[in-house]
């Protein structure tokens, strides 16, 4: 087994990055911690001649809050220190439970919040709560900066719509909105390390104790992250209730297009849609109505 | 071409010309002669190659060596720099009967050594939970999880209630 050798650069600053990969071309890649890009390495899914490293990049490590502009996620910022982030505990707490949740001690480490979006698994942990919080990206690459909602991003299994020697940045969500929860739920087979073979972020605001918005999103039934408009549609103007909860979930397994993997097989996690997100809605709720 | 770095590993300073993709793993074990950090599965899943860096338990077959210029790194050897006098996870390892082949132990320990500087006292859950990137094939855990709670003991003795700090 020979793995490809390839050249590494760890540039300062991020127009060089971007630089990088436009001269360099094929065979590129971004690496942040590294955990996937690695991994895809060792197992000849990917053969990099070049890996431009993020990590001497000054700032992107940085997480970042403000009620204005909500919170800035650096795209070196580690899982392990989105998981116990004061602020994230306090006003974002189902993102730090995703990332709690994402792999085990080591890779949480290693890993970044940034590149588990970036790597586009179906499953990846932390994309069904910044789904359901309308999380943006920021991303910069060689025509300037832009900037994308997460919604627009996954593309397919490992593919997004970023262009080519385009790099995402940060991840930005907007402070929680009065009357609002959001509630993360996964399930997987060994509890800890290994993919979740289902998950869901929901997020409700709530109006005089009726739903006024909802979104849904389930990770790892699906091509990419879904989102779930008729599960959402059976919770607007309602009170949320064990029957209504129910009907939204039934409704979210409809919606789903999971696959036998070794994970699960496609019947399980359709079942385990209807629950999980029956589960996450009423914890939601409880949420959004304690938070006035 | 290769990278000019300085590792630190266990205090000790190493000036090394080092090839991009070569990982802090074979780098310690094949350079350094460290052989103390085990390879297991080279995914990142089994946590026989983990290591401390900059007081960070890292699987060390997913970091590049090149990465770790300037780092502090921390493996088995350096819980017993001397090698005559046991760290008291080490210790603690032995009294329980934590270790039987040994293959996972130096993993094991040093993700122990990671939950002890960052929560002195940590619940029987809170410890299986650190442990859920360290895999061991021989012992069942049981013994692992009471010679972490043996050790956290002796590291940092908890103060009883009514008495000053």
């Amino acid at each position: 087994m020979t793995l490809s050798r390839f050249e590494l650069f760890s540039p300062a600053h991020l127009d060089e990055a971007v630089a990088l990969l436009k001269e360099k071309g094929k065979d590129t890649f971004v690496m942040a911690g590294g955990t996937d890009l690695l991994i895809k390495r060792r197992h000849q899914i990917i053969h990099p001649k070049t890996i431009v490293s993020l990590k001497k990049i000054d700032g992107l490590n940085r997480i970042s809050f403000s009620r204005n502009k909500g919170l800035v996620i650096g795209a070196t910022a580690l899982l392990a220190d989105v998981a116990r982030h004061r602020t994230i505990l306090k006003h974002y707490p189902a993102i730090a439970r995703a990332a709690t949740n994402t792999a085990n001690v080591q890779i949480r480490n290693m890993g970044t919040l940034v590149g588990n979006l970036c790597n586009a698994s179906p499953a990846a942990d932390n994309a069904p709560t910044l789904l359901a919080m309308n999380a943006e990206l920021n991303i910069t690459g060689p025509r300037g900066e832009r900037v994308l909602p997460l919604e627009d991003f996954f593309l397919g299994p490992g593919a997004t719509a970023l262009q080519p020697a385009e790099i995402v940045t940060s991840v930005v969500v907007p402070l929680p909105l009065p009357g609002s929860g959001t509630a993360y739920l996964h399930l997987s087979a060994r509890g800890r390390i290994d993919c979740s073979a289902a998950s869901t972020g929901v997020s409700l605001t709530l109006k005089k104790s009726r739903v006024n918005s909802a979104r849904i999103f389930i990770g790892a039934c699906g091509p990419t992250p879904l989102r779930m408009p008729k599960a959402e549609a059976q919770l607007i103007n309602q009170k949320v209730t064990q029957a209504t909860a129910e009907k939204a979930g039934l409704a979210a397994s409809g919606e789903s297009k999971p696959i036998s993997d070794v994970r699960a097989n496609e019947d399980y996690r359709s079942r385990m849609v209807a629950v999980l997100v029956k589960r996450a809605i009423i914890e939601a709720y409880g949420l959004a109505r304690e938070n006035k | 071409m290769k990278h000019e770095i300085t590792l630190r590993v266990n205090n000790d300073t190493y000036s090394l010309a080092i090839d991009p993709w070569r990982t802090l793993n074979e780098v310690l074990r094949e350079d350094l002669n460290l052989t103390g950090t085990k390879l297991g599965c080279g995914s990142g899943d089994c946590g026989a190659c983990t290591v401390i860096v900059d007081g960070r338990s890292v699987s060390s077959c997913l970091t590049l060596a090149v990465e770790m210029d300037q780092k502090e790194i921390m493996t088995v050897e350096g819980l017993a720099p001397s090698g005559e006098k046991l760290h008291p996870i080490q210790e603690s390892f032995i009294e329980k009967g934590a270790i039987q082949c040994g293959f996972c132990t130096p993993g094991m320990e040093l993700s122990a050594y990671h939950l002890l500087s960052q929560n002195p006292h940590p619940s029987e859950t809170e410890i299986r939970e650190s442990l859920s990137g360290n895999l061991c094939r021989c012992t069942g855990y049981t013994k692992i999880v009471e010679a972490i709670e043996a050790s956290a003991d002796k590291m940092k003795p908890r103060k009883r209630k009514g008495r000053k700090k």
